[in-house]
């Protein structure tokens, strides 16, 4: 989904460059109150796997590949505003370092895959999760969905803007663009759902999202106890 | 406590490093979902003409330095996946919560 340079207008560019480096600010604040020394390894650790998770492109029908983007694993792991900011590093690092996304298209594709694809996805996944009323596999499924979400969602940003630069016309661009994610967001929902319960069965601790839940239902059950 | 966290980064930063070194230089070659897209409705051509940022060390997740193209993905994996780590622990470093003086 990485957009290289040339696809796209000068306009989107500077537009889309505008809202990621706005988000990616109010990120930076969100952060920095909730941030203490237990997270920042685990930012380390978090972008490091989803960089190398990103490199192993796995076939899908049609002669196509796709491969992980971890937008919402990540915003399950850490809260969605750190997921942003993890996406926007491997993206700069996979640009700068790598050819991977053009640097005129850098603010395109911070858009589609953190602001969408992690703001996005993680808004999915907690009405989703909410929905579900917070249960154990109202949180797998709510998972699946929201990462399928995800890719499903930035692609369809990305064919968005590629029709207003007037490389492709929208409808010849979201339907397949749309589609062939379709598919590579169903390994996306595979390897979330699975990473994420190896996390929760060695550290549950670690699961922002599921602690938070936890956290929640023993005070209800303290407070139950103290009424 | 703070041991155990530990011991999660060193096995998560292990496991990431082994995906880079040995699966890497087995991904699928094939297109991903944009660059099938641009194949088939005729703009890839666009996107080869005008790259802007000429400079990137390992272009293609390769090094070019290295004939053995799997060696050269697996390799370069493996200092992409190192930076991407101390990259991220600087910059949540720089962020994070200053801690408040009573």
């Amino acid at each position: 989904m990485h957009i290289p340079d040339g696809f796209l207008s000068h306009g989107i560019n500077a537009a889309t460059f505008v809202v990621s480096a706005g988000a990616c600010a109010y990120g930076v604040k969100r952060v920095n109150r909730t941030f203490g020394e237990r997270e920042v390894p685990l930012m380390g650790v978090t972008a490091a796997f989803i960089f190398a998770a990103q490199m192993i492109n796995f076939p899908v029908a049609g002669g196509t590949s796709g491969h992980f983007l971890g937008a919402v694993f990540s915003s399950v792991l850490l809260g969605p505003w750190a997921s942003l900011l993890i996406m926007t590093i491997v993206l700069v690092v996979q640009c700068l370092g790598f050819a991977d996304g053009g640097l005129t298209a850098i603010g395109s594709n911070i858009f589609n895959m953190g602001v969408i694809g992690a703001l996005g996805g993680y808004g999915i996944f907690i009405f989703l999760y909410t929905l579900f009323q917070k249960s154990r596999k109202g949180f797998f499924t709510a998972l699946a969905i929201s990462s399928w979400f995800s890719i499903v969602m930035g692609a369809s940003a990305a064919a968005v803007e590629l029709a207003i630069s007037g490389t492709s016309p929208l409808r010849v661009a979201l339907p397949a663009m749309a589609g062939i994610h379709a598919m590579i967001g169903v390994g996306e929902a595979i390897i979330t759902t699975a990473a994420v319960s190896l996390i929760l069965k060695t550290r549950p601790d670690l699961v922002t999202t599921y602690r938070a839940r936890q956290d929640r239902n023993k005070k209800e059950v303290a407070h139950e106890k103290t009424a | 406590m703070k041991r155990r966290l530990s011991d999660f980064i060193y096995i998560g930063l292990g496991i990431s490093l082994l995906l880079a070194l040995l699966l890497s230089p087995f991904a699928s070659p094939s297109p991903d979902g944009l660059e099938k897209v641009a194949e088939t409705k005729g703009f890839s051509e666009k996107g080869k003409s005008s790259t802007f940022w000429k400079h990137a060390p390992f272009s293609d997740y390769t090094l070019p330095w290295i004939r053995n193209q799997k060696v050269s993905a697996a390799l370069s994996g493996l200092i992409g996946t190192l930076a991407i780590f101390f990259i991220a622990l600087g910059i949540g470093r720089l962020i994070k919560r200053t801690p408040k003086k009573h």
